[in-house]
């Protein structure tokens, strides 16, 4: 029976199938780190499929000589259990790790080692890397978009100002903490709106006017996502409170602009604030594109906030609202003082989503002319001193982007694990 | 009484709201376009659209009419909507499998891949593929080809095209074996639920599928040509291919684009649904002595399924919404086409705009409702 599994370690030789098993796993991966670092086939003498598939095989043979049910080595075990269980897996466990080892190199030195970042003119990038000079030297205008750059500090101000008001509420004495709610749903966004409008816009308090079409780059995206998450969030409940409602046309008109605006891309929406909506508004009144495109999104992640909340009103049992009437509460009572709380309390993961996809949606303003991140690139991109460097800037974008959409989505996910448990 | 009132008097009080809004933005319309001197009306859409389309499916120039042109915008939503979802399917029936494997390498790459592109936003990667990753390609007359018959070049991917003869015969032994299909699986259930006894449904379909289709080639005088893609040179530094079909670089972008971000939100709906399915179900099966193929078909797949399918139709229809991304990198769809040229042509700013949004609607809510449907159908029926 011995000689029948060879391919198999038994008590007697575990230990040369194990060293052997090692040592074939590590000549592969060394071949393929070779191969991609230093730019040496090793096995060039051999025929060259046998050449390209060499490291597979051996580190194929070497997985399955370690593979054992039970060893008592920790780290043996370890390994079996979680990235070589049977054939299938080890394959792909090697295919993974010799892709993460082949595209390391290329990888790393287009971003670091062959990059530029020096210098101020296109002629400063001479490596074959990135050129990373195009986005330093943009970046200002990635940022703030057509401001002017001396009044740059304005918007950092205004954003740090809106950001420590919405801390405020955190300080607040206990004995005001019931006006909470108040504060966040009608004195912020009047605060916000006017520290952003006064301070970003101008033309009051001796501060220059700087009209809306220069405002741009990331700190457009922020701002039209910001006012649209707050005007949004009211407006999503008066809808999930008409949809649930017992009034027949109030129900259906909720259902109706709900499924209206569910049912319709954002860019269309967006069409038709830029081109449509002028149309409908009083002859001599004029209303800023921004303002416009605002309004839009609003309108249009209203309905979407107005499902999550309606999921949220649905989730609470029949009993609230049972006990809330046999106190005599009337409708807006038991409302405010009994189901929103709680209901609310139960959505915040998933506005915190809907306001993850706003983050997402807002630089389709580009569409129609509004110049947010993905706009200036655009702009940058077809600058005739800095032609060619697209890939640069995209992928500087996607990295902001990304972390900001990552820490939101990990914000959330936490959020939904902490009230999963209270509740 | 006084309780009816209470009752009535918010309704009359928001139906008023609305048609007072409703109101005055008609009355400001007309106000304004009588001033323009617009006239509302659709008569516009059997004029010459006099515009030309890069890209369509159906036959298309500048003397046929916009309703046309709306035709084509249309089956290039259709069209791109269509590919993206077969990919995103794909890929994410894959990734979503691939997050719940015993490997640890094969987890957590498949949970990168789902972190990093769901946290991108789509118009940034459409412009990635589209301005930087498809503008490296080769030029034509540089490009290599590859599978030997189809060349990716910076002007599209040319594949050949098939040639047919007698297609309507091919077409129409495809009919019969969908139907011979469902009559014989009709009649296997019939058979397992009367008598329990089983036929090989599977492999009979898959017989008819190859053999049927493959038999009008030798009887029914079907064949098949393909027109491969060959270089041509226009002048002296210009070059194209010519033949075949090229599917231009805007299609590719956003079929790259659409797929790739749907496809993590479909990983995640399948990754809960098979996770939906508790252990019990699976231990419950195995001891009644179903094999385990049954148990996956039986027992797992229709309970995942109806887990996974409404989710995932819901991010079909927000890939086809989101497919009106196109306009913003010129891909010839619905937006651009009717909503752009069309629009920026007549002036009809309200019509067509209202046309757009209307097709998107009646789109989603059509499948809404065979969403609707299909859940009543599939739901559990509880006693």
């Amino acid at each position: 029976m011995n000689s029948l599994n060879f391919l198999k370690s038994n008590k007697q030789n575990f230990y040369y199938f194990l060293y052997l098993g090692l040592f074939l796993f590590s000549i592969s991966i060394l071949d393929v780190a070779i191969n991609a670092f230093l730019k040496i086939n090793i096995t060039s003498f051999l025929p060259g499929i046998l050449s390209i598939f060499l490291p597979l095989i051996l580190g194929f043979v070497g997985l399955n000589f370690i593979r054992t049910e039970y060893s008592g080595i920790k780290s043996l075990d370890i390994i079996n259990k979680n990235i070589n269980t049977n054939n299938f897996n080890a394959i792909l466990t090697l295919l993974i790790i010799f892709a993460i080892i082949k595209a390391t190199p290329p990888s790393l030195s287009w971003m670091i080692f062959d990059a530029n970042i020096s210098g101020d003119t296109k002629e400063a990038c001479t490596g074959t890397g990135a050129c990373w000079t195009y986005v330093k030297v943009w970046f200002r205008r990635f940022m703030y978009g057509m401001y002017p750059n001396d009044l740059h500090w304005r918007i950092n101000l205004a954003f740090i100002l809106v950001i420590a008001l919405g801390f405020f509420g955190f300080f607040l004495r206990d004995n005001l903490k019931k006006y909470l709610a108040l504060y966040y749903v009608i004195i912020y966004p009047i605060i916000a709106f006017l520290v952003i409008y006064y301070l970003i816009s101008g033309g009051a308090f001796g501060l220059v006017w700087v009209e809306t079409g220069a405002w741009g780059g990331l700190s457009l995206t922020f701002i039209v996502s910001f006012f649209c998450l707050i005007f949004c969030f009211p407006l999503g409940m008066v809808l999930a409170l008409g949809r649930r409602s017992s009034l027949p046309m109030i129900r259906y008109i909720s259902i109706g602009y709900i499924e209206f605006w569910r049912g319709v891309p954002l860019i269309t929406v967006l069409f038709m604030s830029s081109v449509m909506f002028p149309m409908f508004l009083p002859e001599d009144f004029f209303m800023d594109k921004l303002v416009r495109v605002i309004i839009a999104i609003t309108l249009f992640e209203g309905a979407y906030c107005a499902e999550v909340i309606r999921g949220g009103l649905q989730a609470l049992p029949r009993g609230q609202y049972d006990a809330a009437k046999s106190l005599g509460m009337g409708y807006w009572k038991m409302h405010i003082f009994v189901i929103l709380p709680q209901a609310l309390k139960l959505v915040i993961p998933g506005i915190c989503n809907t306001f993850l996809a706003l983050v997402k949606d807002t630089p389709l303003i580009f569409v129609v002319g509004l110049a947010e991140l993905a706009g200036m690139l655009a702009l940058a991109k077809t600058n005739p001193k800095w032609l060619g460097f697209a890939m640069e800037g995209y992928i500087f974008a996607a990295i902001i982007f990304w972390i900001i959409c990552y820490a939101m989505s990990k914000y959330s996910y936490n959020l939904e694990a902490k009230y999963k448990t209270e509740r | 009484m006084n309780n009816k009132i209470k009752k009535i008097l918010p309704q009359i009080i928001t139906v008023l709201f609305v048609l007072g809004i409703f109101g005055f933005f008609t009355f400001n319309a007309q106000i304004n376009m009588d001033n323009r001197g617009i006239d509302f009306g659709f008569g516009f859409l059997t004029q010459e659209s006099s515009f030309d389309v890069q890209f369509s499916l159906i036959e298309y120039s500048g003397s046929h009419s916009y309703a046309r042109a709306y035709l084509v915008g249309l089956l290039n939503t259709l069209l791109v909507s269509f590919i993206s979802i077969i990919f995103c399917t794909i890929l994410g029936v894959i990734f979503g499998v691939a997050r719940l494997s015993s490997n640890y390498l094969i987890r957590n790459s498949a949970a990168w891949y789902v972190e990093f592109f769901r946290n991108i936003p789509l118009l940034l990667q459409i412009f990635f593929w589209y301005y930087a990753a498809l503008r490296a390609l080769p030029v034509p007359e540089k490009a290599g080809p590859w599978f030997g018959v189809t060349y990716m070049t910076i002007k599209g991917y040319y594949i050949p095209s098939f040639i047919w003869t007698n297609l309507d015969i091919f077409l129409y032994s495809i009919l019969a074996v969908i139907i011979s299909i469902i009559i014989i699986s009709t009649y296997a259930k019939k058979l397992q639920e009367n008598e329990g006894k089983q036929i090989p449904v599977f492999f009979i379909s898959l017989g008819l599928i190859f053999l049927l289709p493959a038999l009008t080639f030798f009887i029914g005088g079907v064949s098949l040509d393909f027109e491969i893609p060959a270089l041509k040179q226009l002048s002296k530094t210009s070059y194209v291919f010519d033949g075949g079909i090229g599917l231009p670089p805007e299609l590719i972008a956003l079929v790259l684009a659409l797929s790739l971000y749907t496809s993590t939100f479909v990983a995640e709906c399948v990754r809960a649904g098979i996770q939906g399915i508790g252990k019990g179900q699976k231990e419950a099966a195995a001891s009644v002595g179903l094999t385990p193929n049954q148990i996956l078909k039986l027992v797992v797949m229709p309970q995942a399924l109806r887990i996974i399918i409404p989710p995932t139709t819901n991010q079909y229809l927000n890939l086809t919404k989101n497919s009106s991304l196109a306009a913003a990198i010129a891909y010839p769809d619905l937006v651009l086409v009717f909503a752009g040229t069309a629009l920026m042509q007549t002036g009809k700013a309200i019509e067509i705009v209202s046309i757009t949004m209307l097709t998107y609607l009646s789109i989603s809510l059509a499948i809404a409702a065979i969403m609707n449907w299909y859940n009543k159908k599939i739901e559990i029926k509880e006693k």
